[in-house]
C-alpha cells in the first residue's frame, strides 16, 4: 500500500471522484487558513471594537462585526485553526485507543475479546453526547476537556474495524511465516498486520473528524465551550440572540462549520472507494452527533 | 407443531436479547456514579449543588452513605436508582424523575412527528431513486443526503428561523404554544402544529437523509437478486416486482435504522430543543447545564440510555418477527 505504483493506483481510483477533489480541495483551502492564518486577520479576533457594534459586511469588515463590534472575518479564521484541531485530535485518540483495543481483541482472542467486546457494546449504546454534556458540565468545558471526552467516547467504532482486520488476517500465512523467522506478538502486531489495518481506519478516522467537529460545535452551541478560545460554534451561540440584527453574524461561522464537515466527509467517503471497494459501507455507519 | 417451536426459540432469544440489556444500564449507572466520585470537591457538592447548605450536604451525607467505605455507596447509589429516585433537581428542588416526566410528552410528540417525516419521505425518496439509478431524482437524493448529512442542525435551526420567523413572519420561532390567548381545542391543535412545523423538520432532515441513503442501497441490492430476475422473466409488471417483492424485504434493515435512531433523534432534540424553545427533555438538559443542575442532568443520562437500550430491544423484537431467519442464529 505504500509503494509508489500503490500510491499512484490509488490516486488513481480517487482522482475518479468528483465530489472527492471538491472535498480535498475545500480541505487544502482551510489548511492554507490554518498555515498562514497570522497574515489573514484583520484585526485581532476577540477584541472589542464598541463603537462599530453589529455592522453589515463592508470593506473595513468583511463579513461584518459582532454584537461587541469584533471582526467577524478575523473570528472565522482564528476558529478555523481550533476546529482543525479539535476534530484531528479527538479522532486520533479515538482512532489511538481503538486500534489498542481492536488489535489486542482481534489478536489474542478468548476471554480477553469477550469482555473487551463487551466494553465495547455498552459504549456503543451509550448515548455518548449525554455523557459528554454531563462530562463537561461537571468538570468544566476546557478545550482539551472536550477533545479528550469526545475522543474517549468515539474509540468504538475504530476498534471494531481493527479487531475484524486482525481476526482475519492473525491466521494468514505471511504471519505464520514472521512467526517462524522469530518475531515477537508486538512485532507481529505493529509491522505486520497493522499496516492491513490502516484503510479502514483513515476512513473511519476522516470520517471521524467531521463528527467531532459537530460535536464540538454542538457542545459549544450549547454553552459547553472553553471561552478562551474562539470557536465557530461558540459564535453561532452568541449570534442567537442577535438574529433580528443582522443575517451575517449567525450565517458565516454556521457555513464554516457546514463546509468543513462536508469536507471530512466527501474526502471519507472517496478514500472509503478508493482504498477499498469492498469496504463501501464503513462511510455511512459512522457515528456522528449533531 | 411448528409454530409451537418457532414460539420458544423466538422467546428465548428474546429473553437472551433482554439479558444481553442488563449490563449496558448497569454499566451506565456505574458510568455516573464514577463521575459523582472523579468531580472536584465533595460528591456531596455534586448531589446538592455548588450553593448547598451546610446542613442540606450533611443530610445528603447521611442519605446516600457518603461517609462509608466506596463499596457499600455504591451499592447505596444502585439501590437507590433501582428504586427510581434520580435525586432532587438542585433548581427545582423536586425529584428529578417528576421533571422528566414533565417533559416527556412534549419531545415524544417532537421526535414522533420528526421520525414519522424521516421515515416516509426518506423511504420514499430512496426508493425512487432506486427505481432510476443516476436519474435526476437518484442524484437529488445523493446531494440532499451528503448535505443534509454535514448540516450543522443548529445552524439550519437558525437559519430557519431567520427566513421563516424574522424576514417573512409566517411561523412562530419558539415555545409550544402562543400563551395569552384563550383558545378552543381545535385552535390549539393548529397552534401547536404550527410551533411543531419547523423544530419537526431540522430534527427530521438529517434521519430523512440516512433512510433515503439506505432506503436506496437496500433496494438496489434486493432489485439485484435472483428472485426478482424471476419476476421479471414471468412476466410481471413493473409494479408488482418493485412493491410487491422487492419492497417488503428492501424495508427489513430499515426497520433496524428506525430502532437505531431513536437514540439519536434524543440527541439531537437537545440542540433543536434548545433552539426552538420546545419544552421537552432536550431542553430540560440545556437548562440543567446551564444552571448546573447536576442531578438532572445525571438523572436524564441514566433516562435517555434506558430509552435507548430499550429501542434496541424493540428493534430486535420486531426484527425477530418479521424476519424469522434471525432467531435460529
Amino acid at each position: 500500500m505504500f509503494d509508489v505504483s500503490g500510491v499512484k493506483d490509488f490516486w488513481r481510483r480517487y482522482r475518479s471522484n468528483r465530489a472527492g477533489l471538491v472535498g480535498l480541495m475545500v480541505l487544502a483551502t482551510l489548511a492554507a487558513i490554518v498555515l498562514t492564518e497570522p497574515y489573514l486577520l484583520l484585526y485581532d479576533p476577540k477584541e472589542p471594537h464598541f463603537t462599530d457594534k453589529l455592522l453589515p459586511p463592508s470593506t473595513t469588515y468583511p463579513m461584518g462585526t459582532d454584537e461587541l463590534g469584533r471582526d467577524v472575518f478575523s473570528r472565522i479564521i482564528a476558529g478555523t485553526r481550533f476546529a482543525f484541531l479539535i476534530g484531528l485530535s479527538a479522532a486520533g485518540i479515538a482512532a489511538l485507543i481503538g486500534f489498542i483495543v481492536g488489535a489486542i481483541a482481534g489478536f489474542y482472542g478468548g476471554k480477553l475479546d469477550d469482555i473487551m467486546m463487551r466494553v465495547t457494546d455498552i459504549f456503543l449504546v451509550v448515548p455518548t453526547f449525554f455523557l459528554i454534556m454531563v462530562i463537561a458540565a461537571i468538570f468544566g468545558a476546557s478545550m482539551s476537556l472536550v477533545v479528550v471526552a469526545i475522543g474517549i467516547t468515539s474509540w468504538p467504532g475504530p476498534a471494531r474495524l481493527v479487531r475484524a482486520g486482525f481476526l482475519s488476517l492473525k491466521e494468514q500465512e505471511f504471519v505464520e511465516a514472521a512467526r517462524l523467522v522469530g518475531a515477537g506478538d508486538i512485532r507481529i502486531i505493529l509491522r505486520h498486520i497493522a499496516p492491513n489495518t490502516m484503510a479502514p481506519l483513515i476512513v473511519i478516522t476522516s470520517v471521524q473528524i467531521a463528527g467531532a467537529i459537530l460535536t464540538e460545535a454542538s457542545l459549544s452551541f450549547l454553552g459547553l465551550g472553553d471561552v478562551n478560545v474562539v470557536t465557530w460554534g461558540q459564535m453561532l451561540q452568541r449570534a442567537q440572540q442577535y438574529l433580528r440584527h443582522g443575517w451575517w453574524v449567525a450565517s458565516f461561522p454556521g457555513f464554516m462549520i457546514f463546509l468543513t464537515v462536508l469536507a471530512f466527509n466527501l474526502v471519507g467517503d472517496a478514500l472509503n472507494d478508493a482504498l477499498n471497494p469492498r469496504l463501501k459501507e464503513y462511510g455511512t455507519k459512522v457515528k456522528t452527533e449533531t | 407443531m411448528r409454530s409451537r417451536i418457532e414460539l420458544v426459540s423466538l422467546k428465548a432469544y428474546l429473553a437472551r436479547r433482554t439479558l444481553q440489556a442488563v449490563p449496558v444500564v448497569l454499566g451506565v449507572i456505574f458510568l455516573n456514579f464514577t463521575i459523582i466520585h472523579l468531580a472536584p470537591g465533595d460528591p456531596s457538592y455534586v448531589l446538592g449543588g455548588e450553593m448547598a447548605s451546610p446542613e442540606f450536604r450533611e443530610e445528603l451525607i447521611e442519605r446516600m452513605g457518603l461517609n462509608k467505605p466506596l463499596w457499600e455507596q455504591l451499592f447505596v447509589y444502585f439501590a437507590t436508582i433501582f428504586r427510581g429516585d434520580l435525586g432532587n433537581s438542585i433548581a427545582y428542588r423536586t425529584p428529578v424523575i417528576q421533571l422528566i416526566w414533565e417533559r416527556v410528552p412534549a419531545t415524544f410528540l417532537l421526535v414522533g412527528t420528526a421520525m414519522l417525516i424521516a421515515m416516509t419521505i426518506g423511504t420514499i425518496m430512496g426508493v425512487n431513486a432506486a427505481r432510476n439509478p443516476y436519474s435526476l431524482m437518484d442524484n437529488f437524493t445523493t446531494v440532499l443526503s451528503v448535505v443534509g448529512y454535514s448540516t450543522p442542525s443548529f445552524w439550519l435551526a437558525i437559519m430557519l428561523m431567520l427566513l421563516f420567523g424574522v424576514y417573512w413572519n409566517l411561523l412562530p420561532t419558539g415555545g409550544m404554544l402562543t400563551v395569552g390567548f384563550r383558545m378552543s381545542p381545535f385552535e390549539t391543535v393548529i397552534d401547536v402544529l404550527r410551533h411543531l412545523i419547523l423544530p419537526a423538520f431540522v430534527l427530521g432532515l438529517w434521519h430523512l437523509t440516512r433512510f433515503a441513503r439506505m432506503a436506496r442501497a437496500s433496494m438496489l441490492e434486493e432489485l439485484g437478486k435472483d428472485y426478482i430476475v424471476t419476476a421479471w422473466a414471468k412476466g410481471a409488471s413493473e409494479r408488482a416486482v418493485i412493491y410487491g417483492h422487492a419492497l417488503g424485504n428492501a424495508l427489513l434493515p430499515l426497520v433496524t435504522m428506525a430502532g437505531m435512531s431513536i437514540p439519536f433523534l434524543l440527541t439531537g432534540a437537545v440542540v433543536t430543543e434548545t433552539v426552538f424553545s420546545w419544552p421537552g427533555l432536550g431542553r430540560l438538559m440545556f437548562e440543567g447545564i446551564f444552571m448546573r443542575d447536576y442531578p438532572v442532568l445525571m438523572g436524564l443520562f441514566i433516562i435517555v440510555s434506558i430509552a435507548t437500550v430499550a429501542a434496541n430491544l424493540l428493534t430486535d423484537i420486531v426484527y425477530a418477527l418479521l424476519d424469522p431467519r434471525i432467531r435460529y442464529k
